[in-house]
């Protein structure tokens, strides 16, 4: 063949081959189809194991009652024992080394949550006890005056 | 060019000819056919989730239970589940809103700047939303790289060190449950918190959630409570003629809810 055709040859067959060869350097092992086929599981296998090992935040109420008895009785005896300490104090990873203490959170917004006034016809929210924020001692904090933990008493 | 064939030439082109020859076929090993065959093993293990929209009173714990299990940005307008509100009023109209994805709860009557009185009131609603990980995820079909599929067990995941946030997932997605996260700068979606139900435990949602308006169970085991409530009860899916086969069930399902 003429060498100004084969010259140009050459250049893309090697051209390709570095492609080729980078892709094969780069590209992990354990990429391939993983799952169900092409379309659905074509991936990088050793990703689940990265998710396996995201850290868990959320303990659960069983780790509070170690240490903390006394609100976990009464919490769990009251209208409130649905709630789990952690939506009102925050994740318990770590704690108590690492953050010490939790957050305790007086805002008031806390208890609007559930017991702001939206009285819903076929919502269980409309069953919820219900106050008018505005009307209710506004700019006091509810903890004043109801205990979270058992909210038939006072705080 | 001479037609002879001079030792020097005989050398350099058959060196080139294997080189050209060998490099093609190491590429495609990925797609043998037999590789494919052997992941198909069944499974019988399938993540699914029921949503009872009755029991929901749109406290909002469950986004933020998730925000912090997932580490998405708390300040930032992204979230991986979100609870909307809506009010229907006599005069026919759907009033719908979802501040910050219902972090925060729902603590006021009023609705984008609008207020409604409770008289006009016909029926009012909360529905937390999540992904629906599909048996035929549109997102996954349209990944250039490989960068997020399905396991076995039917959760679609995405891989951050291998996605490169050209976002056609993102678009792709009839339910818009992704986004991009401003930190890791890649797709995000909710994993059905997989490192969590894969210890098992249930999701940070799951667990947060104060009146069982959520629950996870697997949907090949008959003997699994929410099993038996999705195949004894009439529940709904979203978008169901779209072909994705979701998989999150709704009980108490409204036809405004789309
Ligand atoms: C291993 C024992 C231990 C466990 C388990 C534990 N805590 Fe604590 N917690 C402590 C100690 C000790 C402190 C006191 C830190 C301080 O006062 O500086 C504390 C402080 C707190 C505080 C702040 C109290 C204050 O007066 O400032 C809160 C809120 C709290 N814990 C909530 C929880 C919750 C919710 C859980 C369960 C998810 C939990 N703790 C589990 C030991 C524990
Ligand atoms: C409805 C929200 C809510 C729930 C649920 C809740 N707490 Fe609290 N917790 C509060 C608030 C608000 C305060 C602050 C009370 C105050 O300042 O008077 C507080 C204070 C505390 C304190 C420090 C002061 C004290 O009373 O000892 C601890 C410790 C504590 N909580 C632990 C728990 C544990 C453990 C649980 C679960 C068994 C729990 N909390 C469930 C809202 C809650
Ligand atoms: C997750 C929703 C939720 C949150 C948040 C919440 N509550 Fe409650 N609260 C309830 C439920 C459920 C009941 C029980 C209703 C019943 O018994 O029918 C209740 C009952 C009450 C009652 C009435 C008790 C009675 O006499 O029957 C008071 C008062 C109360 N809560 C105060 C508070 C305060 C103060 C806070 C904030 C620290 C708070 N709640 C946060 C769900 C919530
Ligand atoms: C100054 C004290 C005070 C403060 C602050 C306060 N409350 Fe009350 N709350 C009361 C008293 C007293 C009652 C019982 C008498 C009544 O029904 O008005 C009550 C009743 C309630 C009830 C029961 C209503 C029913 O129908 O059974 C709920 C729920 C409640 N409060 C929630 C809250 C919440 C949430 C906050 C904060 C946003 C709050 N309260 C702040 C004093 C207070």
């Amino acid at each position: 063949m003429k060498n100004h055709i084969l010259r140009p040859l050459w250049v893309a067959i090697l051209l390709v081959s570095a492609i080729l060869i980078a892709r094969g350097l780069y590209v992990p092992d354990d990429f391939g189809v993983n799952g169900r086929n092409f379309t659905y599981g074509f991936h990088r296998k050793g990703n689940i194991e990265d998710w396996k090992a995201f850290p868990v935040k959320y303990r659960g109420r069983d780790y509070c009652k170690e240490c903390h008895e006394d609100n976990y009785s009464s919490v769990s005896d009251s209208a409130h024992a649905v709630i789990q300490c952690e939506n009102c104090h925050g994740p318990a990873l770590g704690h108590p080394d690492n953050p010490e203490a939790l957050e305790i959170d007086r805002s008031r917004g806390l208890c609007l949550r559930c017991h702001a006034d939206l009285p819903y016809p076929g919502s269980q929210r409309g069953d919820l006890p219900a106050i008018n924020p505005d009307e209710h001692n506004p700019d006091t904090p509810c903890a004043d005056c109801h205990n979270p933990h058992n909210p038939e008493q006072e705080g | 060019m001479s037609k002879k064939c001079s030792r020097r030439n005989f050398i350099k082109k058959s060196i080139a000819g294997a080189v050209a020859a060998g490099l093609p076929l190491s590429a495609f090993k990925l797609l043998a056919p037999g590789e494919a065959r052997a992941a198909l093993k069944e499974s019988n293990l399938r993540w699914a989730f029921l949503v009872d929209t009755r029991k929901c009173v749109g406290c909002g714990f469950c986004v933020k239970a998730c925000k912090k299990e997932n580490e998405v940005p708390y300040d930032v307008p992204v979230t991986r589940t979100w609870v909307e509100r809506y009010v229907v009023t006599r005069d026919g109209r759907t009033h719908i809103d979802s501040p910050m994805g219902g972090r925060d709860g729902f603590t006021y009557k009023r609705i984008r700047e609008e207020e409604i009185p409770d008289s006009e009131i016909t029926k009012a609603f909360f529905v937390p939303k999540l992904c629906n990980q599909c048996q035929n995820p549109a997102c996954v079909q349209v990944c250039p790289v490989g960068a997020t599929y399905q396991t076995t067990d039917g959760v679609v995941l995405v891989d951050r060190t291998w996605c490169i946030g050209c976002g056609y997932c993102i678009m792709a997605c009839p339910y818009g449950v992704r986004f991009f996260h401003p930190v890791h700068k890649v797709a995000e979606k909710c994993t059905f918190c997989y490192h969590r139900i894969t210890k098992g435990l249930k999701t940070a949602c799951v667990d947060a959630c104060p009146f069982g308006a959520r629950r996870i169970g697997n949907i090949k085991d008959e003997n699994d409570p929410v099993t038996k409530t999705i195949l004894t009860e009439r529940v709904a899916v979203l978008k169901d003629e779209y072909g994705t086969k979701p998989h999150v069930f709704y009980l108490g399902l409204d036809e405004r809810v789309r």
